[in-house]
């Protein structure tokens, strides 16, 4: 999407920040801060891979603190593990699996805690951006998740019985069945995996994008020989604090949607009334 | 004569405002039908809440999926 706003037809910006005004994928390629090969493959550590790195580690550190010496009374941090624990197993595990569903409570809360994570740091001070802005975590995430629940429905029912389900539901005139199998086909087997993914992705990618457009935008504002826009600026960087706001609701949102949309499929995985 | 404001580019920009007309109006109605619902029965507020964030995120696939592919097919 290249749309440049032409607001004078003047020099050059006067600072190189301004110069970045439309900003696009470019920004969203981090030089490597080390490269590598293993075998052949090439490996280069960027800023994002650092920023989830320390977001494994901050989870870790937190829970292992949190629990090292378990009280009855808890203090302050087992309160806070707990209850984030406890918020996922009995608002999302419990009410929507039931209480088959509570031993996949443990992935449920990881897997929120890590999106979660790497989510903030789209507006988290020097790190300015979510690794899942690139679409390569969110993929990762996105096949545990299809892996597990396809796993989890053919050790519950079977691989035959599973796809059976999922293809030919019993409850259908066979009829239909020319008509919904693929439908079927492509919506649980296509269209999960691949919406998981790109749900998450998208919205961190656009938050970025839109967090870069209203403050580069108020940097090349200010940069203006017009006096007027110069003074126009002072909007732009007010959206981009009121946007930083919303960019933060926003990412946990989409944080409780990929843990919740998980947990569904693993409940219809686990569904037994066909 | 100057150019005060002129806008050029791709294409992608007005085909996603299109995109985004379906889903604008589904969210509106799934978060119209919450309200409505804990208005008429506040008890089931809660009980709601996993229902109101899985319908959101469903439709709001659709609008990201035009953010996407306006960069995927842009070339």
């Amino acid at each position: 999407m290249r749309v440049s706003l032409k607001l004078t037809d003047s020099a050059e910006p006067a600072s190189s920040l301004a110069a970045e005004f439309p900003p696009g994928l470019k920004d969203f390629n981090y030089a490597p801060i080390w490269d590598f090969h293993v075998l052949g493959v090439e490996f280069a550590i960027t800023k994002l891979t650092l920023l989830t790195w320390l977001a494994v580690a901050g989870i870790s550190v937190f829970f292992l603190l949190a629990v090292r010496k378990p009280r009855l009374v808890p203090g302050r941090l087992q309160w806070a593990a707990e209850s984030t624990y406890g918020f996922i197993r009995d608002g999302m595990a419990r009410s929507m699996i039931g209480e088959a569903g509570v031993r996949f409570a443990p992935y449920l809360t990881t897997l929120f805690l890590f999106i979660v994570a790497n989510n903030i740091y789209g507006v988290l001070p020097l790190a300015q951006v979510s690794p899942n802005a690139k679409i390569s975590l969110p993929v990762v995430l996105a096949i545990l998740s299809f892996v597990l629940f396809n796993w989890v429905g053919i050790r519950e029912h079977g691989a035959k019985t599973y796809f059976r389900n999922i293809l030919f539901p019993p409850s259908v005139p066979a009829w239909l069945y020319p008509l919904l199998t693929p439908i079927e086909f492509f919506s649980t087997l296509v269209v999960r995996p691949v919406t998981l993914a790109v749900r998450l992705f998208a919205n961190m990618f656009a938050g970025h994008l839109l967090l870069l457009v209203f403050t580069l935008g108020g940097v090349a504002l200010l940069a203006s020989d017009n006096f007027l826009l110069k003074g126009f600026s002072v909007f732009s960087f007010l959206l981009a604090i009121a946007l930083s706001l919303f960019e933060f609701a926003v990412q946990l949102v989409q944080a409780y949607v990929f843990t919740i949309l998980t947990a569904s499929y693993l409940q219809g995985a686990l569904a037994h009334e066909h | 004569m100057t150019d005060l404001a002129a806008v050029n580019g791709s294409l992608a920009a007005i085909g996603y405002g299109l995109a985004a007309i379906g889903p604008g109006v589904g969210v509106g109605l799934v978060f119209a039908a919450y309200i409505q619902a804990s208005a008429r029965q506040p008890a089931s507020a809660r009980l709601n809440l996993p229902w109101l964030f899985l319908g959101f995120a469903l439709i709001e696939a659709l609008a990201l999926f035009g953010i996407a592919f306006g960069f995927v097919w842009a070339g």
